[in-house]
């Protein structure tokens, strides 16, 4: 397979955003590198950039490791993928609106309403209920891989509690503590100013006639392995980082158990599945969550961001629907291409993946974060017919895509400089009608040779990612 | 702020001056053992720091006999003793984990490194690198932290919890360390003079109070002195005046509607010190007054916890 070069053209020629930059990796001496690798991996520990790894040794901590090449996007480029998350972004949460309300998109045929409906992410208990704005996912953290010659594609829609911009933050800030000069050399487009943009946004969506909200961020504790971003965006903010037992329902108002008494809460930040939210409407065995919320957000006397029920719309049997979306509420042709996708609940799409297997690559429908998923080509024999036997046995539960040849980009690994896999996620906020997003986003690299699987609990890697302004 | 946010920052800040003023102990302790004296007489320092610290059956679940190296590796680094300095550390770490958000760049980044630091050692290394070396290190991180709380972090709810939780702890650790040394060495009247003149010197050290000791005073040591300056000078910060007068300073400042009681006991607790008089106390006994002393400390950090920190009822 032939994959697109970030840094390189086809004949090999540095292109021409990156030209800079090439000029500063070949004057640089390889021991400052070095030096300066191991500085990056030695702050990144005493500042505890970590994530813990599920199935690993509880409250084990590891590093993401950090790679010092930037990926860089072009201006023109840039616009053009930000006018598209906007459109698709938009679209999403007009859809979330409908299904909860009248859904016309259902009556017009143009999505199966048991596709919907039965959908396990399908929230009835959010039917009717008016959120603030009409805004469902407040933040969105779109996956992007560029493929073929060159193209973007959306992967998927996460709009449930997609995570990874701290990372984006801190590499941002490590890029500038080892190499200012290079900073001196670009013209790199900032995005400190994310946690200012979302505390912007929180506010803006608080219950009506609220006019100084208390917003508030919702963790599940300490040993999530999103923990370290969760207290980093609180603290950004300058809000309180909550765990479900400092809150407390009373009247359907939502209070959190501060020094001085009660305190009432207006906006909540939440990076806790649905499931875990109430244990009196989801899941009972939940001792994440906070008894009654949900009737206190029924009664919209407090904001939850995201929305409750929003994972129907990034569920993967709904992706393929998206592109109708825009065209339907919207009246847009889609500017970002979605993946060709292969649903296995019908029949001939299932003969057709089934048959190949080894070219395709296999998701769960509800699978996210890299597990139970098959990429065809670096299987085994034996993993594909595992997978055979799971299609056969559940093919609604399955979708599958044609393996692309993501983009790669030079990157530091053992043995010196090489290409590897990428993505990219931007995320994008919205409130109202406003739709914002800072430039660029999460650039994860696969660090294993070929492997296409940039997930971080799968191996991953980032990146620092550079909008160049013009 | 949040109580358990408040609560987390106490037990921070305890557990880094716990491991601290144990560090203090050990060190003179081990210090004393260097005077030649005799074996009984090391020994029984020894056992009184396991004593102490409640820890008789958990020490004898591991060791048949009390000696230095024994109690030693137990208190340093052993991760099952909760009372060690290494699970010390741990915990402040943890609960500098759990709100880092709270904390400024600085003191989280003082409150990890300490912890990675020190999960390094092991014993083996402390003692061949010389554990005097260790205790060093172990006051200076100690120092480190208070540094960066009181030279980056806001003044607000948050450095007065931090506060409490430090002087708290200090005023209940001065206490267990002039109780232990205090009847250790004067059992009963008059000892030799010359190795008195080391006792206490080294317990004197053990509080950075040596030099104190001669700018007060101006005199050669003498127990009493010893004693009055540990309980009730008011300028010397490891003194039991000088920290239960911030213990009332701060809890004044974080007070609610329902913490008048603890304050009202913190203040009590503070005029005693204000207009004591060490005569009065050596009198009623020594190891009496600073055991009804270490009983109320408990009190006032058990009412503090109920006040501010467990999670209040609903209906509060």
């Amino acid at each position: 397979m032939n994959f697109y070069n970030e840094m390189y053209d086809a004949d090999g020629g540095v292109r021409e955003h990156y030209k800079r930059y090439e000029a500063w990796l070949k004057e640089t001496p390889p021991e400052r590198i070095e030096r300066k690798r191991a500085e990056a991996d030695l702050a990144f520990h005493r500042v505890g950039i970590t994530f813990a790894v599920y199935g690993e040794e509880a409250g084990k901590e590891r590093l993401i490791p950090f790679d010092i090449i930037p990926r860089i996007i072009p201006s023109k480029e840039w616009k053009a993928m930000e006018r598209g998350m906007r459109q698709r972004v938009k679209a999403l949460n007009i859809f979330l609106w409908d299904i909860y309300h009248d859904q016309e998109i259902l009556k017009a045929g143009k999505i199966p309403a048991e596709q919907v409906l039965d959908n396990a992410q399908y929230r009835a208990v959010m039917k009717g209920v008016d959120v603030p704005a009409g805004i469902y996912a407040h933040i969105a953290g779109v996956d992007l891989v560029r493929a073929g010659a060159g193209e973007f594609y959306v992967l998927e829609d996460n709009l449930r509690v997609p995570s990874g911009v701290s990372y984006m933050l801190e590499d941002r800030k490590m890029m500038m503590r080892l190499f200012p000069e290079l900073f001196a050399r670009h013209k790199v487009a900032p995005v400190q100013h994310y946690p200012d943009m979302l505390l912007e946004k929180l506010r803006a969506v608080a219950p009506q006639g609220i006019t100084d909200p208390t917003v508030v961020v919702l963790t599940p504790g300490a040993y999530n392995s999103a923990y370290f971003e969760h207290s980093f965006l609180a603290q950004q903010m300058g809000v309180e980082l909550v765990e479900g037992r400092d809150l407390f329902v009373k009247n359907e108002t939502v209070y959190m158990r501060t020094t001085q008494g009660p305190q009432r809460v207006d906006v909540i930040y939440r990076r806790i599945d649905d499931d875990f939210l109430d244990p009196l409407a989801f899941r009972a065995d939940s001792a994440l969550g906070v008894p009654g919320i949900l009737k206190a957000y029924q009664a919209g006397n407090v904001t939850l961001s995201n929305a409750i029920g929003t994972g129907v719309a990034d569920d993967k049997s709904i992706y393929p629907y998206v592109p109708e979306m825009i065209r339907f509420y919207l009246g847009e042709e889609p500017i970002l291409n979605n993946v060709p996708t292969y649903m296995c609940r019908k029949k001939d799409d299932l003969a057709y993946v089934l048959d190949h297997l080894g070219e395709l690559v296999v998701k769960e429908v509800h699978g996210a974060g890299g597990y139970g998923m098959l990429v065809g080509p670096a299987s085994t024999k034996e993993q594909i017919e595992k997978f055979r036997q799971l299609l056969l046995a559940k093919p609604d539960g399955y979708i599958a895509q044609p393996t692309l040849a993501l983009s790669n980009c030079p990157t530091f690994v053992e043995e010196g400089i090489a290409p590897r896999h990428l993505d990219l996620r931007p995320f994008v906020l919205s409130s109202g009608k406003c739709v914002n997003m800072v430039p660029g986003g999460l650039t994860r690299v696969a660090l294993t040779k070929g492997s296409l699987v940039v997930n971080s609990s799968q191996g991953g890697g980032t990146k620092d990612t550079w909008v160049l302004e013009d | 702020m949040l109580s358990r946010t408040a609560d987390h920052l106490f037990w921070m800040s305890r557990y880094i001056e716990r491991a601290e003023n144990l560090a203090r102990l050990l060190d003179v302790t081990w210090q004393m053992s260097l005077v030649p004296q005799s074996e009984a007489a090391t020994n029984q320092s020894w056992a009184a720091i396991i004593a102490l610290n409640s820890l008789e059956e958990a020490y004898a679940a591991k060791y048949s006999t009390v000696t230095g190296e024994n109690v030693l590796r137990f208190m340093v680094s052993d991760p099952d003793n909760f009372s060690s300095i290494y699970s010390c550390l741990r915990m402040a770490r943890e609960n500098a984990h759990a709100v880092r958000g709270t904390l400024t760049t600085e003191m989280w980044e003082t409150m990890n490194s300490t912890w990675l630091e020190a999960r390094e050692k092991s014993f083996e290394q402390i003692a061949n690198a010389g554990i005097g070396e260790f205790f060093e290190w172990v006051k200076m991180r100690s120092s480190l932290s208070r540094g960066t709380t009181l030279g980056t972090l806001l003044q607000d709810e948050a450095f007065h919890f931090i506060r409490l939780g430090t002087l708290l702890e200090r005023a209940d650790n001065t206490a267990r360390i002039l109780d232990v040394k205090y009847h250790v060495l004067r059992p009963h009247g008059e000892e030799e003079e010359a190795t008195d003149f080391y006792q206490w010197g080294a317990l004197l050290r053990s509080v950075s109070g040596f030099e104190v000791y001669r700018k007060v005073y101006r005199d050669v040591i003498t127990p009493e002195r010893v004693a009055e300056l540990l309980i009730l000078n008011s300028d010397m910060p490891r003194s039991l005046r000088f920290c239960l007068n911030g213990v009332v300073k701060n809890l004044e400042l974080v007070a609610n509607s329902h913490s008048g009681e603890t304050l009202r006991q913190a203040g009590q607790l503070y005029s005693q010190l204000r207009y004591g008089r060490i005569d009065d106390m050596l009198k009623e006994g020594l190891h009496e007054w600073l055991t009804d002393f270490m009983d109320r400390i408990y009190l006032i950090g058990d009412g503090i916890s109920k006040d501010f920190l467990v999670p209040m009822s609903e209906a509060a």
